[in-house]
């Protein structure tokens, strides 16, 4: 995939203010679907769905005074695109102390684009438990997926072009919220 | 990443951090139920062994297959090798066969070296000769650094035969990169003359492991083999004993915190007391639990990639 | 066959015209049928004389043969060689000497002088018959167990007593075989780097040591094969001043290669007495300068490609020398070219006795034993482009200065336009 240069033309979509809305949205659909959230495991697919699934867990927590377990799940091992570039560091794989068999899991992750990363996800999920079910929520949908995968929960979509990026930074990861479009014709 | 892993010189500080950074998630997830990981599907690894080591093969061998390696393993006994095929002609064998990386011991110092000139594959050091085994040294770290949390800083004491132990020579380079303050230990005549000049100008030496002891977070203890003796590198195995080997009252005046390393297999008796072996203070099992996730991590950033 | 060499520079003198005819150089031209060269250009030398080569024949025919070696040498200007002992069988008696002499005339490119062991078998036990070997018909003059130290003090100093009974030489391989057990590269820095057993400086010093003193003792000639170390130039600059009779060689590659080639363990760097340290190699320069060495011997040592491309511990030790030699000497001295004259041609001449060889060109008289050298040519060494059989040289892909242009062996061409003539 060519990736836009690093000074090609960027576009804010989602500013500070309107990234927590998005998150508190995407937890209210939470709570609304999984019928307040009980039986309920998010894990975050590092880098940044791990801090996503702890402000998650968090906003559920405000809302409802739930304790929703946080834990997250690399993937690196399980991509199919490992050979294709350079070795990549090791993501941490920490699973919260209920584990997470038998209960309903919810992958999270900034964006969803191909699909690639949680058929990487769902094969690493099997390797380590049986979960009840398995749902998905993003941050953003940029589209172009090239397996039959979709997510439960949504941000917000954004539809671009295969030219463009789309770069989410958090403040735990990067230190600001912030969601851009990079490259493209604008 | 680097393609081989031939000497523990081919490691800078972060290349080694990343390394044993790899081995603590590999570590964390050897202890799911399902212990393979997809990483290395269609790969092949040739565990090419011209001296029995039956621990460092085995070692090699589950990280690879953890990894979902292909495994094959080529040893001195029972294949061509024992036949008198050379090094290279073994190498050619190994390239048509579409190795993707080659693990080798030998008992040649630089077998490693000659051997990454032959296959286009990447080649692991796994003990060669009297020069290094950088695998070793990894594991040894990784134990210092998940017993004392860190390595930057740390007193490392490695005693006994310095001049012949491939284990040290690694270790020092090693340790030294990752800010540790080395000092070997051991007789004169074990000690290289210029060691300090030839591995890393922080290394220390000693003659006196009492001297030594009360000031060490770390004390590696090498295997000294019976026949330097014959090679008047020491008079008996009571005086190597007496006055280098790690017994209980010398265990005492190591700090509390210190811990006793050694690369196996043992003479107990000789360098090490059984009752020192034995003790909470050593690492000695751990080192080898931790030696196929350390080897995981390698194969997996020398092969994971493009 | 007459020669006029026209316009060439005897040792970088004034351009003149050489003229060769029935074997010696001549004072007069020889008329209508000389062949004219010219020379413009080209420095002339007395062929050049190895007082130490490894020709591997008979029994390695397979790493060189008296023929290759031979014409390896007279395209490097070379117009004899002294051939090592150390062939299978060991030339320890007359009729091994005689047939190596005499495969020599054959291949008729450079005089081929044996040396004969000084002990049966080299294995430093009994004194071969050292005087069958001096009045064979090879008339063996240089006596070496080369490969080996004649490591026992009292057979050494027998040895350099008998042979004084018809002027020969002991030329010693110092090597104190205790200390070098396993040994593998030069004692130091770089052997602890790489796990290789070392071979400290001191084996050889210990022995030259010796043996300087023996020769002194009993009044005997001396000569020290290839010096390798700054503390064995010491001994010797000690022992010549005293007035030991004392001669020693050092190699090309001891002038300008050191122990950190060792590093990619590659064994073609693998030699004995090994590459030393640049202290080393700039105390052998020196030394070759002030004449406490007297001369540079190649210690050419083809092997097969299978005794070199193996692991560093199993290669056979040694390196190709005799078409690199002259090219190392200019690059690592530059073009002085009385010096060089002298150290490889007229004072190894000297102690190997080959009175025809290093002789003076400016006299009439003198044997045509000469060669001429391009210094303005560059070559790059390509292992596959040597006559050697083998190509075991450490200098593959280095720039040399200095080419072989033409040598003369009893005023017949060996080489022309830097090929050999047959």
């Amino acid at each position: 995939m060519a990736q836009p240069r690093a000074d090609a033309p960027s576009k804010i979509i989602l500013a500070e203010s309107d990234l927590h809305r998005v998150v508190d949205r995407i937890a209210h659909q939470i709570l609304e679907k999984t019928s307040g959230a009980t039986g309920t495991v998010l894990l975050g697919i590092p880098t940044r769905g791990v801090p996503l699934a702890h402000r998650l867990a968090a906003r559920i927590h405000a809302f409802e005074g739930v304790d929703v377990p946080v834990g997250s799940l690399d993937i690196t091992l399980y991509r199919d695109d490992l050979r294709l570039k350079a070795t990549r560091a090791l993501g941490k794989t920490e699973l919260p102390p209920g584990g997470i068999d038998g209960l309903r899991v919810i992958l999270v992750d900034d964006v969803l684009f191909s699909g690639r990363s949680a058929r990487a996800a769902l094969d690493a999920l099997n390797d380590i438990g049986r979960p009840s079910s398995v749902q998905l929520a993003v941050l953003v949908d940029r589209g172009h997926r090239q397996l039959p995968i979709r997510a439960d929960y949504v941000g917000k979509n954004i539809p671009t072009a295969l030219s463009e990026s789309v770069k989410v930074t958090l403040t735990e990861t990067d230190g600001a919220d912030e969601v851009k479009l990079i490259g493209g014709l604008t | 990443m680097i393609k081989h892993l031939r000497s523990a010189a081919d490691l800078d500080a972060e290349t080694a951090t990343l390394i044993l950074d790899t081995a603590a998630e590999m570590a964390a997830l050897s202890g799911r139920e399902v212990k393979k990981l997809p990483a290395l599907r269609g790969r092949t690894v040739v565990n090419l062994f011209y001296e029995d080591s039956t621990r460092t093969r085995i070692s090699f061998e589950a990280a690879a297959k953890r990894l979902s390696a292909d495994v094959i393993n080529f040893s001195a006994k029972g294949s061509s090798v024992s036949k008198g095929e050379s090094l290279k002609d073994t190498a050619l064998t190994l390239q048509a066969m579409g190795a993707d990386a080659v693990v080798i011991r030998h008992s040649a110092s630089g077998a490693p070296h000659r051997l990454a000139n032959w296959v286009d594959g990447s080649v692991v050091n796994a003990g060669d000769g009297t020069h290094e085994h950088p695998t070793q040294a990894l594991l040894d770290a990784y134990t210092m650094r998940s017993r004392l949390g860190r390595l930057d800083g740390l007193k490392v004491a490695i005693v006994g035969d310095v001049l012949h132990s491939r284990v040290a020579r690694s270790n020092v380079l090693l340790l030294t990169t990752l800010g540790a303050q080395v000092t070997v230990v051991g007789p004169p005549t074990l000690i290289p003359l210029d060691v300090a000049a030839a591995l890393s100008e922080k290394t220390q030496v000693s003659f006196d492991l009492d001297a030594v002891l009360p000031d060490s977070d770390v004390v590696m203890m090498l295997r000294v083999q019976t026949e330097r003796m014959q090679d008047s590198y020491f008079p008996s195995a009571r005086e190597y004993s007496r006055r280098y080997g790690l017994d209980v009252p010398r265990l005492h005046k190591m700090p509390e915190h210190a811990i006793v390393m050694h690369p196996g297999p043992m003479n107990r008796g000789m360098e090490i007391a059984p009752e020192v072996a034995d003790s909470p203070r050593s690492t000695i099992v751990e080192q080898v639990a931790n030696g196929v996730s350390v080897r995981m991590a390698v194969l997996y950033l020398l092969l994971g990639g493009k | 066959m007459a020669y006029l060499l026209k316009g060439v520079s005897i040792l970088g003198a004034a351009p003149t015209d050489l003229h060769i005819s029935d074997g010696v150089i001549s004072a007069e031209p020889a008329g209508q049928d000389a062949e004219v060269i010219d020379a413009s250009g080209l420095v002339a030398l007395p062929g050049l004389v190895d007082v130490h080569t490894h020709l591997r024949e008979p029994g390695r025919e397979d790493a060189e043969t008296v023929e290759t070696g031979s014409r390896a040498a007279a395209l490097g200007g070379y117009t004899a060689v002294c051939a090592m002992a150390n062939t299978s069988p060991v030339a320890d008696t007359a009729g091994v000497v005689e047939q190596v002499w005499r495969l020599g005339r054959e291949a008729g490119l450079v005089d081929v002088q044996p040396i004969g062991a000084v002990t049966v078998g080299l294995a430093g036990k009994q004194m071969a018959e050292l005087g069958a070997m001096a009045s064979s018909a090879a008339g063996v003059r240089i006596f070496s167990d080369d490969g080996f130290c004649v490591a026992d003090p009292k057979l050494m100093r027998r040895a350099l007593e008998y042979v004084k009974a018809f002027d020969g030489v002991i030329a010693q391989h110092a090597e104190e075989p205790r200390l070098t057990e396993g040994a593998q590269m030069h004692e130091g820095e770089v052997s602890t780097r790489l796990g290789l057993t070392g071979w400290p400086a001191v084996a050889e010093e210990a022995i030259i040591a010796r043996d300087v003193l023996l020769a002194e003792h009993v009044g005997s000639r001396l000569h020290v094969c290839h010096v390798s170390t700054a503390g064995s130039v010491e001994v010797l600059r000690q022992a010549k001043a005293r007035g030991v009779r004392v001669t020693a060689e050092v190699t090309p590659h001891h002038l300008l290669l050191t122990d950190e080639l060792a590093s990619g363990y590659d064994p073609v760097f693998k030699v004995n007495p090994p590459l030393r340290t640049r202290k080393d190699v700039e105390a052998l320069r020196q030394a070759l300068l002030d004449g406490v060495i007297d001369v540079v011997a190649t210690d050419h040592a083809p092997h097969a490609v299978q005794d070199k491309e193996c692991e560093w511990s199993y290669a056979r030790p040694g390196m190709l020398g005799l078409e690199t030699a002259l090219p190392i000497v200019l690059s690592v001295f530059g073009p002085k070219w009385e010096l060089i004259a002298d150290r490889m041609s007229i004072a190894p001449a000297r102690i190997a006795g080959l009175d025809s060889h290093g002789g003076d060109l400016t006299r009439a008289g003198t044997p045509a034993n000469l060669t001429l050298v391009d210094p303005a040519a560059r070559w790059v060494v390509d292992p596959a482009e040597l006559a050697s059989r083998s190509r075991n040289t450490p200098y593959a892909g280095h720039t040399l200065p200095g080419r072989i242009v033409a040598t003369f062996l009893r005023g017949e061409a060996t080489v022309l336009d830097g090929k050999a003539v047959k």
